[in-house]
């Protein structure tokens, strides 16, 4: 009779199994491309995060040269019945093609994929551009770490094993004892450390004036609140300020931040100065990280020029990243706009700033990718 | 649950299957692991080079097993000995019945010409040569890396079928070998082909312009494997249905197998060669192993035991469909051509001899591939293939054409092309390029 292998070597590993996670890996990157497009769409802040959004998965097979598949192909069956029965009604298709299905397999799949995580998928890559050293911030944080055992403790921090290990020994030199004594228990003991956390201010400021588009401010709410979502997801300990500017600025609740809009004349200035204002009011800047992301259509008061430039360099001195991003309307200027230069000035003297172009919805995972994908160079330009 | 046969049941088989006249070689048997089975199944071969591909595949085996859509006995190899792998989920009766037609299995490669070309070709020790290239791969893989690999890969396995079996495996280099790169501004011999060429991976791996030796190495392990499967395609409805006529007829013979195993085992040949049906007792594909089966009784019954060794020995499925599938056997399988119309809606064509051939004998043709074969290589050492729609009657689709075109380029290096018709039957040229290394 057929004898079993006696190495039994093809139940240490699974060949099928490691090409199918490798072809998994593929699947996912395919779909990590393709996602962006999916979820950028404007819409995506006003809809519900359990939303389902259906994606079509990637081809998940090999291509191969194959004839086009075309109405009245004909294949073999059996059964009664004479020349024109009808054997399948249209839309009864289970799956399985004329020819047994002896192909790969289809590979048309539409995966449902929850909003939620698909943000999730896309950020796995995404980080803070230089986040300085834990050991820089001054910022601590409480954390329970074990630290050995103990006579005494909490039940349910009981360790059996050490338990029944120390009664055993106690046994061995005392013949006849009890089974356990209150000095065989041992506790599992937790201690309270604090601890050094890399935590980090980011300020989202908008420009809310009338020359912002309605549809503008809807590409820079799709930004702040998709790297709102990111951030939060990969860092614990990040406090968000909303700000929006018109000829004032004003700090907003979160949910109050993606809700306006306004009117009246541009004087950025006015929301770096309270960006500067927050920054010494709860004594962030010159100790935690801090970042600050601009978004605006790059038109300011001329006026106020020379006071958005110092109310910047002052906070390019405070923050570790300023990323601005600029909305386009419709079509691309001809010339650089006012926060262009005034971004573009900065990151000439080596300041860390970046700057990121949104005309359609397609461009905010681009412009997320420009500043959180890989620590930029300071001096960064358009 | 593992059950081998009780001592002596094999010897005792084979016994009977030489009296019976098979003749086939020694088949050497191992139990193995139902999950191993089923990796052998998805990829053709025990040790076979890793490729994602063959996850998706190792995948939808793996659905379908839990869907109780396919239970696999055993999975063979012709060689000299032959290979068998048994599930260790077989019973005993399962067992006897697949030892049985393992027997059956060894004695059509041994008679059939096709196998025995192929073999004369390959060699006996394919699963070890294969086992041999899956570790080159492997030791590529780390020294160049995953995605170059997967390159030439993804360009050789979608390639796979297009091989010129008319040529021997091991081909002359009949055409000039391409330039090597100091001499591309001097006048060159030009590399195209004399005449439309087919074996597409030879030609590959034989002119591609910057070819590396592990790539092309890759690229002919695929073809070598592609001769090797070739007559397990192209027999597949008379190897199957031989191998269970004989094991039918091996246990009704075989007086030491006790009634209720017998029982058990024939009641899984018949879940083997039962046809497919549904609640109205249509089937709209046919089971292989069925109409082999039902093939092959006929044939015995009609002409005798050495008629039928003589089929076995000269045909493959295109004669054996062809000649021996008759109107009688047709009308007694209730036979029919069926076509699904733009609407979508199924329906019955006709039960006409001729359509039932070419219906059943359609997706077998050329190795299951279109008729694609090399017809040029330019100046800038382009490459065109042209695809034969008039002998297809139709085209390709455009879609995998293009994906096939980019895995090609990549290994190509140059932009490749394919001439084909779209549905209309206006001529289309499917163009992929080199990406910029």
């Amino acid at each position: 009779m057929a004898h079993a292998d006696p190495t039994g070597w093809y139940q240490l590993f699974s060949r099928g199994a490691r090409d199918w996670l490798r072809h998994n890996d593929k699947l996912r990157q395919a779909l990590r491309e393709q996602l962006p497009d999916e979820c950028a769409g404007p819409d995506a802040i006003t809809s519900d995060l359990r939303r389902m959004l259906r994606v079509p998965a990637p081809q998940l097979t090999l291509a191969r040269l194959r004839l086009a598949e075309t109405a009245g192909q004909l294949a073999v069956g059996h059964g009664p019945g004479q020349a024109g029965a009808l054997l399948r009604p249209a839309g009864a298709d289970d799956g399985r093609s004329a020819d047994g299905g002896g192909r790969d397999g289809a590979g048309r799949v539409r995966l449902d994929i929850a909003l939620d995580d698909l943000i999730d998928c896309l950020w796995e890559q995404y980080q803070l551009p230089d986040l300085r050293a834990p050991g820089t911030a001054l910022r601590t944080d409480a954390e329970l770490v074990r630290d050995g055992w103990d006579q005494r403790g909490t039940r349910s921090r009981l360790d059996r094993r050490r338990t029944l290990r120390q009664a055993l020994k106690r046994r061995a030199v005392q013949p006849g004892g009890a089974p356990f004594a209150t000095g065989d228990l041992r506790y599992r003991q937790l201690v309270r450390r604090p601890r050094a956390t890399g935590a980090a201010a980011v300020f989202f400021v908008l420009d809310a004036s009338a020359s912002m588009t309605e549809a503008e401010r809807r590409l820079a709410k799709t930004f702040f609140f998709v790297a709102s979502r990111g951030l939060r997801r990969h860092y614990h300990r990040l406090e968000f300020r909303f700000i929006a500017h018109t000829s004032h600025a004003w700090e907003f609740a979160e949910h109050d931040f993606f809700q306006v809009s306004g009117d009246g004349g541009t004087v950025a200035s006015t929301a770096f100065e309270l960006a500067l204002a927050l920054m010494d009011a709860h004594g962030a800047g010159h100790r935690d990280n801090s970042y600050l992301f601009y978004a605006s259509d790059g038109d300011n008061f001329p006026e106020d020029r020379t006071r958005a430039e110092q109310a910047l360099g002052a906070l390019c001195d405070r923050l570790n990243y300023l990323g601005y991003v600029e909305t386009v309307p419709g079509m691309p200027r001809a010339a650089a706009t006012e926060m262009t230069r005034l971004c573009a000035q900065l990151a000439g003297q080596g300041r860390a700033v970046g700057c990121g172009r949104l005309a359609t919805g397609d461009d905010v995972w681009h412009a997320l990718r420009t500043f959180f994908v890989a620590p930029p160079a300071a001096g960064a330009a358009m | 649950m593992s059950a081998a046969l009780p001592a002596g049941w094999r010897a005792r088989f084979e016994r009977l299957a030489r009296d019976q006249g098979l003749e086939g070689d020694p088949v050497d048997m191992a139990l193995v692991p139902a999950s191993f089975l089923l990796e052998i199944a998805a990829y053709g071969l025990p040790v076979r080079m890793p490729h994602w591909s063959f996850g998706v595949r190792y995948l939808h085996q793996l659905a379908h097993q839990h869907m109780g859509r396919s239970h696999l006995f055993e999975v063979m190899f012709p060689g000299d000995p032959c290979r068998a792998y048994l599930s260790d989920a077989n019973g005993v009766a399962e067992n006897a019945l697949v030892t049985a037609h393992v027997l059956g299995h060894a004695d059509f490669v041994k008679r059939n010409a096709l196998f025995r070309h192929a073999l004369a070709m390959t060699g006996d020790r394919v699963l070890e040569r294969s086992a041999a290239r899956a570790r080159r791969v492997e030791r590529a893989r780390s020294r160049f890396g995953q995605q170059r690999v997967e390159a030439v890969l993804d360009a050789a396995l979608a390639l796979e079928a297009h091989i010129d079996v008319r040529k021997p495996l091991h081909r002359p280099d009949h055409v000039p070998a391409p330039r090597p790169p100091a001499m591309l501004a001097g006048p060159c011999p030009d590399p195209s082909p004399a005449e439309p060429e087919p074996d597409l991976l030879w030609f590959i791996a034989r002119h591609a312009p910057a070819l590396e030796d592990w790539e092309r190495d890759i690229l002919l392990a695929v073809r070598e494997e592609a001769y090797y499967f070739y007559p397990v395609h192209a027999c597949r409805v008379m190897n199957e249905g031989w191998a269970s006529y004989w094991h039918a007829r091996l246990l009704r013979e075989a007086d030491f197998v006790p009634p209720p195993c017998y029982l058990h085992a024939i009641k899984c040949h018949s879940d083997v060669v039962s046809p497919y049906a549904d609640a109205t007792a249509h089937a709209l594909t046919i089971n292989p192993y069925h109409l082999g089966f039902v093939m092959w009784e006929h044939i015995v019954a009609r002409d005798g035991l050495d008629a039928a060794r003589r089929i076995c020995a000269e045909e493959d499925d295109t004669g054996f469909i062809r000649n021996h599938l008759d109107r009688q056997l047709a009308d007694q399988l209730g036979l029919f051509v069926h076509a699904t119309g733009g609407d979508g809606a199924t329906r019955m064509v006709n039960r006409e001899l001729h359509a039932i051939h070419e219906a059943i004998l359609a997706p077998t043709y050329n190795y299951g591939a279109p008729s694609v074969a090399i017809t040029g290589v330019g100046a800038d050492g382009s490459l065109a293939l042209t695809h034969d729609a008039r002998r297809d009657g139709r085209g390709l689709d455009l879609s995998q054409a293009q994906q096939v075109m980019g895995y090609l380029a990549r290994i190509w290096r140059r932009p490749v092309a394919v001439h084909t018709v779209d549905f209309r039957g206006r001529p289309r040229v499917v163009a992929g390029h080199a990406a910029p290394a």
